[in-house]
């Protein structure tokens, strides 16, 4: 037993490095084994064609044609090693608490490329296309759908100035600095120009947003510092493409006059506001589309990807900023396409997003250590020691100095905290890598020795800096991500405060920005919403959608929870008309619901519960809440419609006590006081009877309930029949149905039924 | 500014820069606008806000109004409603939407947010009983959801019952006496919104 124990322990501790041997030997042996085969099948058909039918050989049971399927065949290959890494690092526990996941597939990456070239082959290296046009794309659509608008646009100014100004400080100090040590070092450096050094430092000094995402997603901290460094380096973008074509394009020529830098600057203003704006009429375009998706669901996802890509692409056509362009398609369009897909198309652009960004993310940190492996390396000491030491200088610098001067305009001031964390996350990652490879040896003779000091650069941040930035965050004690409590009144209220400071401004007499976000709110209620989203979803406020949203949520709370737990009700005194309803409305003791009754509570509701949608917010690309809910809500509405309630059912209502019935356990469930019927939980099953009857549970209005009997109508508690509101009959599992009902219920309950 | 430096009640101004913190500069870009809205009258009356464009359209103007003309947020004790207000007043109302000091101690932060958070209070509690029952809470909400024509009356109140019986799970109260909210529930129910930094105006 023993033995056997330990055996199960190693084989469960090391399952990344068994698959990489086996599938580096399969690989390997795949590779060799076509190898010798091109050589038959050739010579075989030529043989065959010319000399017509000589040596009948034997018919071929079993041929082997590798060429055939190479190429996919070996892109499914590295992904399914990416993915065998991911799983293997969650199964080792201590692991990946301690190091980033970043740095482990690097570390996988170096060994993978290390046995490759042992066999001889030569590893693939991260090529441009593959990069920009593969593997960036699905990270950056998936943190530009999901960004968080709230945040980001309160601090939008901060991160612009540290995108902007930020990255031109790191990469003119950066540049000129290390011209000036290649001048002081001599010796073979001295060949190095003052523009190639200026190139040099603005590959490397903008920070990436994959290496970012990668270590920030697993440090949780608070949604403020998240935003700023995130944002920062997303927006940096199109001040990186700008500045390596600036300095690319005069690289050859060797001199750089004023009007080139004037030129420089509107080619920024250019690439950013060119990117953004074709971004948002793609968004547009998608917005647009998924109004008439209502008949074709199943290809709604597929509108939403290919919108955001063809973005990206025509954004990198005219050479302006596909990131940009990419975050602000999946900014503009997703309030409207939300608002128009089903939930199951949300549910599925959801996963495929984070399941494509996922795996992105892994195959470009494995490539990145191949690459290292592979590439042609020209190590350079003093180089290399310069290059990492002035990143962190010129990093801590231009942030406490921008810091400073942002602080005088911003009302939550940035502590010193604050600061050492967004100077400490300035990771870099494989776009500068990307970059760099991608330099034309002919003009710039140093290329590998800056392939080298990147490469470098990039491991240091991401192994030491990825590595040591949990515990700093532990030790500094910053402040984490704050659970979010979905709260109404914390939601009415935030609304409220908007109107409540764009009125002050209004009477105070200056436009803040408030007024104009006012203004966008209003233009956009009152014509873009109108034309981008179908049916009468148009015209629903943002307080009652939140508020549906959060009442599914506990309706599906409480039947999960069981009847062990007591929720107080609401009195509403505005609407129930007696004193001595209030009375009735005390808390009385709800008896136990039987485990297997629990769960198949559960089960049902989950299948067929048929509520509104549920938006989650989550960039962690871990964890996704699951859906539960279906999408049916112009239904229920239809239904609620259909279904006239002729007096509230509270007024109505006057069970104080349940009538024994003899086969009857009710339980009962407490839920606010909606003035119409919005949850069920099934409660019973009879077995005493001929026929099994399900008995439902409708909660009402605070305690009062009643209980509905099979499909044909229902029973009050206390003998009152009640029918003619909508049941949906399902089935689940068993031979047993249970009911669901949405609607109002038109008769009073506890009064004796209509005959 | 000609008309502050020789205001009648000029020596009240003097006091006016430490008592709601504004600078003199502020004070005097407040008082122009002043005597614009009052049309030279030196006080404001209710029909005098009505005429401002720009709360025609904000769905809780009647209640910013409403705030402007409130005893309790005039750092009085009394309460009750003023028919017509002076620029002591306006200025003091105003100065609930200062930005706070920098270098504030933690009791100071924690006063200040208090403060604001009195101030929306008040705007609720349109009747001044110190408690926002559900009715007052009922008519917040459809005032906020008065902007979109086809709103149900049921929604309205649905949101109200569903927002109390928050408070009540927050607070740990229980139900039976749950129609209304004090000053320190509020105070409680929304400490995760941050008053102090979001209530704010640059002038």
């Amino acid at each position: 037993m023993p033995a056997r124990c330990r055996w199960a322990g190693a084989w469960r501790t090391f399952p990344r490095v068994r698959w990489v041997f086996l599938l580096a030997l399969f690989a390997g042996a795949v590779a060799s084994a076509s190898a010798g085969q091109v050589n038959d099948t050739d010579s075989g058909a030529t043989g065959g064609e010319g000399t017509g039918h000589h040596s009948r050989r034997a018919f071929p049971v079993l041929a082997v044609n590798y060429e055939y399927i190479r190429m996919p065949f070996e892109i499914s290959l590295w992904i399914l090693l990416a993915s065998f890494m991911k799983l293997g690092f969650h199964l080792i526990p201590r692991l990946s608490g301690v190091v980033p996941e970043s740095c482990l597939l690097i570390a996988v990456g170096l060994v993978v490329g290390g046995l490759i070239r042992l066999m001889g082959e030569t590893p693939p290296v991260l090529s441009y296309n593959l990069f920009f046009l593969c593997l960036l794309p699905p990270i950056i659509l998936d943190a530009g759908y999901f960004l968080p608008m709230r945040p980001f646009s309160e601090n939008v100014g901060t991160i612009l100035v540290f995108a902007v100004v930020g990255t031109l400080w790191n990469a003119f100090f950066m540049g000129a600095t290390l011209f000036g040590v290649c001048q002081a070092v001599g010796g073979q450096l001295e060949s190095v120009g003052l523009l190639a050094c200026l190139l040099f430092g603005a590959i490397v000094s903008a920070v990436d947003p994959v290496a970012v995402l990668a270590v920030f997603e697993e440090i949780h901290i608070n949604e403020l510092l998240h935003i700023l460094v995130f944002g920062e380096s997303l927006l940096n973008d199109a001040v990186t493409v700008v500045l390596y074509h600036l300095f690319e394009e005069f690289g050859n020529v060797g001199i750089v006059t004023l009007a080139d830098v004037f030129l420089g600057i509107i080619c920024f203003l250019v690439v950013a506001m060119g990117g953004i704006m074709v971004g948002a009429v793609y968004g547009v375009l998608a917005a647009f589309t998924s109004r008439f998706t209502s008949h074709t669901r199943v290809i709604e996802p597929l509108f939403v990807f290919l919108y955001s890509y063809m973005a990206y692409l025509s954004a990198e056509v005219f050479h302006l900023s596909g990131i940009m362009a990419l975050i602000a398609c999946g900014v503009v369009m997703r309030p409207y396409v939300e608002a128009n897909i089903s939930h199951k198309s949300y549910t599925t652009i959801k996963y495929f997003l984070k399941m494509w960004s996922s795996v992105s993310e892994t195959l470009i940190f494995i490539f990145l250590g191949v690459s290292t492996v592979a590439g042609p390396h020209a190590w350079n000491w003093p180089f290399v020691i310069a290059t990492i030491f002035l990143c962190l200088i010129s990093r801590v610098l231009g942030v406490i100095g921008l810091t400073f001067v942002i602080n005088k305009f911003r009302i939550v001031k940035l502590s010193n905290k604050d600061q050492f964390i967004v100077a400490y996350g300035g990771l870099r990652g494989a776009i500068a890598f990307s970059l760099a490879f991608v330099l034309s040896a002919k003009h710039f003779p140093m290329k590998n020795m800056f392939l080298t000091a990147i490469i470098t650069v990039i491991f240091f941040t991401v192994f030491v800096q990825g590595m040591t930035i949990r515990p700093l965050v532990e030790l500094l004690a910053v402040k984490k991500k704050k659970e979010t409590k979905h709260s109404i009144n914390e939601e009415i209220h935030t609304q409220f405060l908007d109107h409540l400071l764009t009125g002050i401004e209004g009477v105070c007499g200056h436009y803040g920005h408030h007024h104009w976000k006012d203004k966008l709110n209003r233009f956009n209620k009152m014509y873009v919403k109108r034309w981008l989203i179908a049916g009468e979803r148009s015209t629903e406020p943002q307080l009652i959608s939140f508020y549906h949203k959060l009442e599914l949520k506990q309706a599906l709370m409480l039947a999960e929870s069981g009847s062990t737990a007591k929720l107080p009700s609401i009195p509403s005194s505005a609407s129930m008309q007696g004193e001595s309803m209030r009375r009735s409305t005390r808390g009385r003791a709800l008896p136990q619901i039987s485990k297997v009754k629990e769960e198949e509570i559960r089960k049902i509701l989950r299948a067929n519960l048929q509520k509104t949608r549920q938006r989650l917010h989550s960039y962690n690309r871990h964890t996704l809440i699951a859906d539960p809910f279906e999408d049916n809500w112009t239904e229920v509405r239809l239904r609620k419609k259909r279904v006239e309630m002729e007096r509230r059912v509270s007024d109505l209502l006057h069970l104080n006590s349940i009538p024994p019935k003899p086969n009857l356990s009710c339980q009962r469930m407490m839920m606010g006081a909606w003035s119409e019927v919005k949850v069920i939980v099934i409660v019973k099953h009879s077995t005493t009877h001929v026929h099994t009857t399900k008995y439902v549970l409708l909660l009402t209005h605070s305690e009062q309930w009643a209980a509905m009997k099979g499909s044909r109508g229902a029973v009050c508690g206390d003998g009152a029949l009640l029918s003619g509101f909508t049941v949906a009959p399902w089935r689940f599992g068993t031979r047993t149905s249970n009911l669901l009902i949405t609607g109002s219920f038109p008769y009073p309950l506890g009064q004796p039924p209509p005959q | 500014m000609g008309a502050w430096a020789s205001g009648p009640a000029e020596h009240e101004f003097r006091e006016l820069p430490e008592k709601t913190g504004f600078s003199v500069d502020e004070l005097r870009s407040l008082y122009k606008r002043f005597m614009q809205l009052c049309n030279e009258e030196g006080t404001l009356r209710q029909e005098d806000f009505e005429k401002i464009e720009h709360l025609q359209l904000n769905p809780i103007r009647s209640k910013i109004i409403r705030a402007f003309f409130d005893k309790r947020n005039f750092h009085k004790t009394e309460v009750g409603t003023v028919q017509e207000i002076g620029f002591v007043e306006f200025v003091t109302v105003v100065s609930y939407f200062k930005l706070p000091e920098t270098n504030q101690t933690k009791e100071q932060a924690a006063e200040l947010r208090r403060k604001k958070l009195r101030f929306l209070f008040n705007m609720h509690d349109t009747d001044s009983d110190e408690t926002i029952t559900l009715e007052e809470y009922k008519y917040v909400i459809e005032d906020l959801l008065s902007s979109y024509k086809t709103i149900e009356k049921e929604t309205a109140k649905a949101i109200a019952d569903s927002a109390m019986l928050e408070v009540a799970n927050i607070t740990g109260r229980s139900m039976e006496n749950c129609g209304s909210i004090t000053f320190e529930e509020f105070f409680q129910i929304l400490q995760d919104v941050e008053v102090e930094s979001k209530m704010n105006l640059r002038f």
